[in-house]
């Protein structure tokens, strides 16, 4: 397939079978959903902020009927959908559908995946996933409202709640079509990356982003089959009759082991690749190796095997057995450790280091603070006597936040301002780059860190009017102030998106390396030629060889020839051209 | 919790302790851990021409950070071991107890209680009006919770209880009040559209107060 040239205009950019197209097409797809998800949260903060108040400008669109004020049923249909959204058509698609595809063949040094047809459908199977989830908008009843975990009966008793008329059927089918496509990713990564490494680059060459790539693929494809079957039967009990999740007849709390058996280790699904992305450009812009790099590999492997074991931790007070709960509790404790090893081995990069600030590295180190608060406040919600009080309030939701905004979402913001001079040849402002970071940085924590205040005034989550509620009615000036600062965060990712689009036409031109960064993918050009590599590089050493005694440069690219560097042993990878397997 | 909410069970008291203890050793390791961040970013901060350390790593403390917090995390869980048992798997014994049947359906709760006989499911029992539930302080209270449509969770904040009532499976939930006042119930499990307006007012109050009232519902009957 070098007559790149010919290939139609579709070929090249819709039904494209290079890595690099379908990274971008999940890039762009996920920044739409981002800020559909975006605005639900607006809609959501604002009800709780003046709850059944007109709602200005938006409200006489969505709501005109009924009078722009928000009707009761649609408020569980913002929880539900603006979760859902953020979740699963969001963050696990930036991460690994847009940078894993993107960055996995270029940084291992293979033209494309092991198979690139699989990975062209991967992505259009999420086409209908978006337009069934996007339709269920639209019909009468209006989108799925049983939370983004679906619990049962609530998704499955047609007139317990409005959503769980048409729209939940169409949650069910679309989740069932986002699982399809993450399991064909997940194989996809991973016979990528143990088949189609460059000569030389052993496992333990590889960066921290392939490794968490490529344990995040395995957590996809053991645990997304359990929800894929479990929606199976949620879809049969809603359509044909059958009684697996119902109460009495079948197993109302069965629903909930399958939805976390596959959904904790969701959340790590969701972390892990942007761990991987904070390791690398923090070392990158320290101009330091990464601190312990077997211990942050172990790490991220035992939070895989670790998450596997810990789901019952959503469901102390769920009616399970009370004794499962001394189990979960201390598997969950446990599952602290790797995370706390990480972060020391972050600050030990640091040490001693020569650092740059600049935007992505702030992002970096924004998800290394956040992620700590996201850690320590799950460790509240671990100890089973304390979390009877916290469980299912807005502690909850401050954590999460922490975790997955805090954590993945800054994560996000930094792999792709890091990776954008290769992904489109030119630099993004690194000035606007920073306002936008101070300004969602502290709009952040002004939003949820007041979290785990609620939640220690036993505020539940996902209540339309806690105000309903004498004891919650002096909560209401923290609210509001929790909602302008959403405000400003909101209009603050305007900056990110002016950036962006600004610098895809008019940014300063990149070069191949404009960070001086040693892995792979920043030998090429930017952006990279249509199968990449015209001949395969050859590695020789580690991704971390930042301000190495070898050489002058504070940096030492991975194909570096060096007098006296012994040549690679063993050529792990067999020269498969991508395009045979398939 | 966090002295934000009154703890009013035998149970308030252990539950806010631990989460002290848990805030404690959380806050310390949030200062250790975000001061040493800022202290880098200033102390190696950029500068021209500098060459950074070039170290991979060092074995001796990758074995004191992974040692340390994994014992205290072991010793954290063992830690909530008794009070955790106290709270949810050793009951009272329901002869020492006040049981009272507590089902809930959307958007409300339905209080029983037994009648003369001491029993609950018999002819005298006694139905509360709804979504009002008074218990006798200072002796157990064991609530026997069902739910007849969707899930809905049993949530007193000033008692330290929650429990999801789950269709199709009874829960029970055990607690004593060591206060009496007049407080409010949640409904904490996403139940519907009406689910923030799923309260409940509950009353604590003095066992001869309590027997009054329990009274006065029988006779209105």
């Amino acid at each position: 397939m070098t007559e790149t040239a010919e290939l139609s205009f579709v070929r090249r950019y819709v039904f494209s079978t290079d890595h690099k197209v379908i990274g971008k097409q999940f890039l762009f797809t996920a920044m739409g959903f981002f800020t559909l998800g975006g605005i639900l949260a607006l809609l959501m903060r604002t009800q709780l902020a003046w709850p059944w108040q007109e709602i200005p400008v938006i409200g006489k669109l969505l709501f005109g009927s009924g009078g722009n004020i928000l009707p009761p049923e649609t408020y569980p249909a913002l929880v539900t959908m603006h979760g859902t959204i953020m979740i699963f058509f969001f963050i696990i698609p930036i991460l690994s559908g847009a940078l894993g595809n993107f960055l996995i063949p270029l940084m291992i040094g293979a033209k494309d995946m092991a198979f690139p047809r699989l990975n062209l459908f991967s992505y259009w199977v999420m086409v209908p996933a978006f337009i069934v989830m996007l339709a269920s908008f639209f019909v009468a009843t209006g989108p799925a409202a049983a939370g983004w975990t679906s619990y049962v009966p609530l998704s499955i008793l047609k007139d317990a709640i409005p959503g769980s008329e048409m729209g939940q059927t169409l949650w069910v089918l679309s989740m069932m079509l986002v699982g399809t496509s993450s399991i064909l990713g997940a194989i996809n990564y991973i016979t990528t990356i143990v088949m189609l490494r460059a000569p030389g680059m052993d496992m333990f060459r590889l960066p921290m982003t392939i490794w968490a790539l490529f344990v995040t693929a395995i957590l996809a494809t053991f645990a997304t089959p359990v929800l894929t079957a479990a929606l199976i039967l949620m879809f049969l009990d809603r359509t044909i009759g059958t009684l697996f999740f119902a109460a009495g007849e079948g197993q109302v709390i069965l629903w909930q082991h399958l939805f976390w058996f596959y959904s904790h280790p969701a959340v790590y699904i969701m972390i892990l690749p942007a761990m991987g992305v904070a390791s690398d450009i923090i070392s990158t812009f320290s101009r330091k190796p990464l601190f312990g790099y077997k211990p942050m590999v172990y790490s991220i492997m035992a939070i895989a095997a670790l998450g596997f074991t810990v789901w019952g931790h959503h469901m102390f007070v769920s009616g399970m057995n009370p004794l499962l709960g001394l189990t979960f509790m201390t598997s969950t404790m446990l599952i602290a450790l790797p995370s706390a090893i990480k972060t020391f081995n972050w600050l030990g990069t640091l040490w001693g280091g020569n650092l740059q600030l600049r935007a992505p590295m702030l992002n970096a180190l924004a998800f290394v603070s956040t992620f700590v608060i996201g850690g320590l406040s799950g460790i509240f919600s671990a100890a089973t006597p304390v979390d009877i009080f916290l469980h299912d309030t807005y502690w909850i939701v401050g954590h999460i936040h922490y975790v997955l905004f805090g954590g993945s979402l800054f994560g996000v913001f930094a792999g792709v301002q890091y990776w954008f001079p290769k992904m489109f040849g030119r630099m993004m402002s690194d000035g606007w780059g920073r306002i936008h970071f101070i300004l969602t940085f502290v709009t952040f924590n002004l939003i949820f860190l007041p979290m785990f205040v609620l939640g220690g005034y036993g505020m539940p989550r996902r209540i339309a009017d806690p105000y309903v509620y004498e004891m919650f009615t002096n909560l209401q000036g923290l609210n509001q102030f929790m909602t302008y600062a959403l405000y400003v965060l909101a209009l603050s990712q305007f900056i990110l998106a002016g950036n962006f689009f600004y610098s895809l036409f008019r940014g300063k031109v990149a070069g191949k390396n404009p960070w001086k960064a040693n892995t792979l993918e920043w030998t090429l050009d930017s952006p990279p030629p249509h199968e990449n590599f015209e001949h395969i590089p050859t590695v020789y050493r580690g991704p971390y060889e930042y301000s190495s005694p070898l050489v002058s440069a504070d940096w030492l690219a991975q194909d570096q020839y060096l007098d006296g560097t012994k040549p690679p042993e063993v050529m792990p990878a067999p020269a498969v051209s991508p395009a045979a397997g398939d | 919790m966090g002295g934000l909410v009154p703890g009013l069970s035998t149970i308030a008291g252990p539950i806010d302790q631990l989460f002290m203890v848990v805030l404690i050793l959380t806050g310390i390791a949030f200062f250790l851990v975000e001061g040493i961040l800022i202290y880098f970013l200033v102390r190696y901060r950029y500068r021209e021409g500098r060459k950074a350390k070039f170290v991979h790593g060092n074995r001796r403390v990758e074995i004191l950070w992974t040692v340390i917090p994994g014992l205290m995390l072991f010793g954290l869980a063992v830690f909530q071991y008794d009070t955790w048992t106290k709270a949810k798997i050793d009951f009272p014994s329901e002869a020492v107890s006040e049981v009272i049947a507590v089902s809930a359906n959307q958007f409300e709760w339905k209080a029983t209680y037994a009648g003369e006989d001491g029993k609950l499911g018999t002819e005298d029992d006694i139905q509360a009006p709804i979504n009002v539930l008074h218990f006798p302080v200072g002796r157990p209270i064991i609530v026997e919770l069902q739910s007849t449509d969707v899930l809905h969770s049993f949530f007193i904040p000033v008692l330290r209880v929650k429990q999801d009532a789950v269709p199709g499976r009874p829960s029970r939930v055990w607690f004593q009040a060591i206060a009496e006042g007049e407080y409010e119930l949640a409904c904490a499990e996403l139940c519907g559209l009406g689910h923030y307006r799923m309260r409940g007012f509950v009353t604590l109050e003095s066992q001869e107060k309590f027997e009054a009232w329990l009274e006065e519902v029988a006779a209105r009957r």
